[in-house]
């Protein structure tokens, strides 16, 4: 965001739930509404910006299709960075190992995870089909790099740009 | 900062006239006020405080002789949050007050005795009116911001929807646009308390032993409604005095005895009138006037940094967050915090550290956008 706002010379607004993130973001002299995703998008009026970006955040949500509908609904466009839970080595973890995956994206221990949502790159796009969604571009990255073929099986993060 | 000292503003002298937004008119109107710090050359660094219910004009510093400083010392001087190295902070003291500007207990000249009832009913709006014609006096065009809790924040509020175009940022604090009706029903007791006392007889009581007991038990009520449950728990418990008591009902209890102190002590400088007057402007108060809140800040420049406290149940979180709502509908650039505290209301005036750190950032932020412009 800090970047944005520098270099792009772009207007930007924050949404952080963490106290200690909202101090740091004002200190960086950035705007920022302190509460969570799902509070944060629905006060604003249709259209209110060119992007809402939400990086790495869906799977931490509670009302998905909800904050998914308003994310699309205040912005022109949405890109949304997505982890991929069925990337191949979180496979191997659950369906050989038999232990829920600890992966470089997906570092958490299943009992002190932030996320409350398991998804993967396939589940993504078939939300996307049912709401109508449009998917105007898409990248997929493995560890460090993009992923050419099969992204469901060797992304670790997909980052679609969709609107509606 | 040592001997500071409160300033007098005196204008709308006959034959002009200070129109009240009743309709009404005042005249020979004073404001109190102080300032810190240094006015820049351009006069862009001029801050507004604004202060909350019995607050004064005595914000930051020492007057000569006292132990105790200003009531916001912790925010404005030196290094801190309202940098008076950098900025140049004002506070004025509201009308309607006691604490040295025109309200119930001045003179009113066309009788020569306290204006008592006689003095017309004030609002927020009026209290901004009166701090903009000090503004004005003061030469500065352009406020860098206004800062203010309770009903200072009201008044910063206010400054947003009246005068846009006066100020560069706004910074309401554990404040809200329009009173609910819990808010109004305690503000009910006190003042019912006060006008119970037969001392206050019909606010005529200059001059001889005024409403004290009312006043007393008014403040009382408030100072329940400032805390929480939890730092009664903590500056109390179920703390009590040792020892045999004069009577069966004297203050056995911690709380008991520091309700009473505080009640005791607000008489010795607070008015009761003015207490009646401020709690109905704040009553009334609605910064839109009934319509959209997000319509009457439409078209607003300034920058705004809401912030509330979590265990604040006088003015909740939620109050805050349907400000930083109507500034998000209105395309108003806003930044919210809710800061974790277990103080309640009064956090406002004790949660220093947090509240310095977002709004000196804060501060830096806009007064650097006057410089690119």
């Amino acid at each position: 965001m800090e970047l944005l706002t520098k270099q792009k010379n772009v207007k930007a607004v924050g949404v952080e739930i963490d106290e200690k993130a909202v101090h740091d973001t004002v200190e960086k002299g950035l705007s920022v509404f302190h509460g969570d995703i799902d509070s944060g998008l629905s006060d604003y009026r249709d259209k209110s910006f060119d992007y809402v970006i939400l990086n790495q955040s869906i799977q931490q949500v509670s009302h998905v299709e909800k904050v998914l509908e308003d994310a699309l609904r205040v912005g022109k466009k949405v890109i949304i960075g997505v982890p991929n839970f069925a990337y191949y080595k979180s496979r191997f973890q659950l369906g050989v190992l038999g232990r829920t995956p600890i992966t470089s994206n997906l570092p958490y221990q299943w009992y002190e995870t932030p996320n409350v949502r398991s998804l993967t790159l396939s589940d993504f796009t078939g939300l996307c089909k049912k709401h109508g969604v449009k998917v105007l571009k898409k990248i997929f990255i493995g560890e460090n790099k993009r992923v050419p073929f099969l992204p469901n099986l060797f992304a670790e993060t997909g980052i679609f740009l969709i609107s509606r | 900062m040592d001997n500071v000292k409160t300033k007098y503003f005196t204008f709308a002298g006959s034959p002009d006239k200070f129109v009240l937004e009743s309709g009404e008119i005042l005249r020979d109107v004073t404001l109190a006020y102080e300032t810190y710090g240094e006015l820049n050359a351009e006069r862009s660094n001029a801050i507004l405080i604004l202060h909350a219910f019995t607050g004064d004009a005595h914000a930051a510093g020492y007057h000569e002789g006292d132990k105790k400083p200003g009531w916001w010392d912790d925010m404005i001087g030196s290094g801190k949050a309202f940098d008076t190295d950098n900025y140049f902070v004002i506070c004025s003291n509201v009308i309607g007050g006691c604490s040295g500007s025109t309200g119930p207990s001045s003179i009113n000249k066309a009788t020569g005795k306290p204006y008592g009832l006689d003095f017309p009913f004030i609002t927020i709006g009026d209290m901004v009116n009166a701090q903009k014609a000090l503004i004005d006096e003061l030469g500065i065009d352009k406020l860098l911001s206004v800062a203010g809790g309770s009903m200072g924040g009201m008044q910063a509020l206010s400054w947003l929807v009246k005068y846009p175009d006066r100020i560069r940022s706004a910074i309401p604090i554990a404040t809200s646009a329009k009173h609910s009706p819990q808010q109004i029903a305690f503000h009910e007791v006190g003042r019912q308390s006060i006008m119970s006392d037969p001392n206050w007889n019909g606010g005529d009581y200059y001059g001889s032993e005024g409403p004290d007991k009312g006043l007393a038990i008014a403040r009382m009520i408030g100072h329940i409604t400032y805390m929480s449950d939890v730092s009664m728990e903590e500056k109390f418990g179920r703390a009590q005095k040792e020892g045999k008591l004069p009577s069966k009902f004297d203050a056995r209890f911690e709380v008991e005895n520091y309700l009473r102190y505080r009640g005791d002590s607000f008489v010795k400088r607070f008015d009761a009138n003015s207490y009646l007057y401020l709690t109905k402007a704040m009553d009334f108060y609605d910064a839109s006037s009934g319509e959209p809140l997000d319509t009457a800040l439409h078209g607003a420049k300034a920058k705004v940094l809401v912030i509330a406290f979590k265990s604040d149940w006088l003015y909740p979180a939620y109050h805050s967050k349907e400000i930083v709502k109507a500034c998000k509908r209105a395309g108003v650039d806003v930044s919210y915090c809710e800061i974790e505290s277990t103080y309640g209301h009064d956090a406002f005036l004790l949660e220093a550290v947090e509240e310095a750190h977002l709004i000196s950032h804060f501060l830096a932020k806009a007064a650097k956008n006057k410089e690119h412009k």
